[in-house]
């Protein structure tokens, strides 16, 4: 596959980078990553991703656009209130970049669909809002062996860390099993500010990028740390891989996928945070 | 003794368990903090009994469940 004038153009700071190069932008233009939730990690991910030319990007969500994302949900304008966020987001994407194949997925990722969702793709990064989500995510990705980018935000702070399954620590490896359901406060109980999920969604769109084009070191076996009222980074070692864990482990005792519930506030308004 | 909470020096007091250290850094929800002392992982259900000693590294891993 030759660039088009265009694509030179369009790609040329990618191009002109050393650990990029026409190789690189080759391979994000061949690459598919699925994106799973349009929120506040999804949004500034999915628009940094279709800028840098990955080939196909998948999204996933099952809501629609509501007011009070748009504080955070930087893909979607007041215009898409009421609109299916998957809908939204498609068509800015494919406006930023014509290059970019769009597939969307107006569901709930559940044990029943996530592995089917996710074997196509390349690379999965998770923006949804809720534990069960996200555990099911890790599993799948695990049992599939599909690369991941888990994070998440809360008031002034986020978290993420990538996940190579055989290669570092899974999310179980942290965290054996989901907090009890309402143990923990949501985005909605406690509030986020809009700006967590563009510094934390644009650091899974890098390793997204990273992975794809092999450029430096991915965050495997390290959980990356943000406080925005401290203004401090931190990046945690993480122990190995596996040593026990139910699912990442030699031996593990999970080997189906499990749906853990909603919190009942959550469960009544469709997962909407 | 002198151990390091979450990238800082501190001096506590010798015989200073997981669970007096939770307490006296005001962790939130204590219950569902994953604990690495010296990038191992301990059960939770050893926060009582495990004693920390002079130039433990401890990290609290908080659940983050928000996103979208």
């Amino acid at each position: 596959m030759a660039f088009t004038n265009e694509q030179l153009e369009r790609y040329s700071r990618h191009i002109i980078l050393k650990e990029v190069g026409v190789k690189g932008q080759k391979k994000l233009l061949n690459a598919k990553v699925l994106i799973i939730g349009a929120g506040g990690l999804g949004s500034p991910a999915a628009l940094y991703l279709a800028a840098a030319g990955v080939g196909t990007i998948g999204i996933a969500d099952a809501d629609a656009v509501d007011l009070s994302n748009l504080q955070r949900q930087v893909i979607h304008t007041t215009n898409d209130v009421g609109r299916k966020k998957v809908d939204s987001a498609a068509e800015t994407m494919r406006a930023i970049n014509p290059d970019v194949t769009v597939n969307t997925y107006h569901e709930y990722v559940t044990s029943a669909n996530i592995l089917d969702l996710i074997k196509d793709y390349d690379f999965v990064i998770d923006g949804t809002d809720n534990f069960p989500a996200k555990f099911l995510i890790n599993d799948a990705c695990v049992m599939a062996k599909k690369p991941l980018s888990h994070a998440g935000i809360i008031r002034f702070k986020g978290q993420l860390t990538t996940i190579v399954p055989g290669e570092g620590p899974c999310y179980r490896c942290i965290f054996e099993t989901p907090p009890p359901k309402d143990a923990v406060p949501t985005c909605k109980e406690a509030g986020v500010i809009g700006a967590m999920g563009g510094v934390i969604g644009s650091l899974q769109a890098m390793e997204a990028i990273k992975y794809i084009t092999g450029a430096g070191d991915l965050l495997v076996g390290y959980l990356l740390t943000y406080d925005a009222l401290k203004m401090e980074f931190r990046k945690i070692k993480l122990p190995p891989r596996g040593k026990g864990c139910a699912v990442c482990s030699d031996e593990p005792t999970i080997t189906e996928l499990i749906d853990y519930e909603l919190p009942a506030c959550e469960l009544k308004q469709g997962n909407e945070e | 003794m002198k151990i390091t909470v979450a990238g800082e020096k501190k001096d506590v007091k010798d015989g200073l368990t997981v669970a007096e250290l939770i307490v006296q850094e005001e962790v939130e929800t204590p219950e569902y903090v994953t604990v690495s002392i010296n990038e191992e992982f301990i059960k939770n259900d050893t926060f009582d009994t495990y004693v920390l000693q002079d130039g433990d590294d401890v990290e609290f891993l908080y659940f983050m469940g928000g996103g979208r």
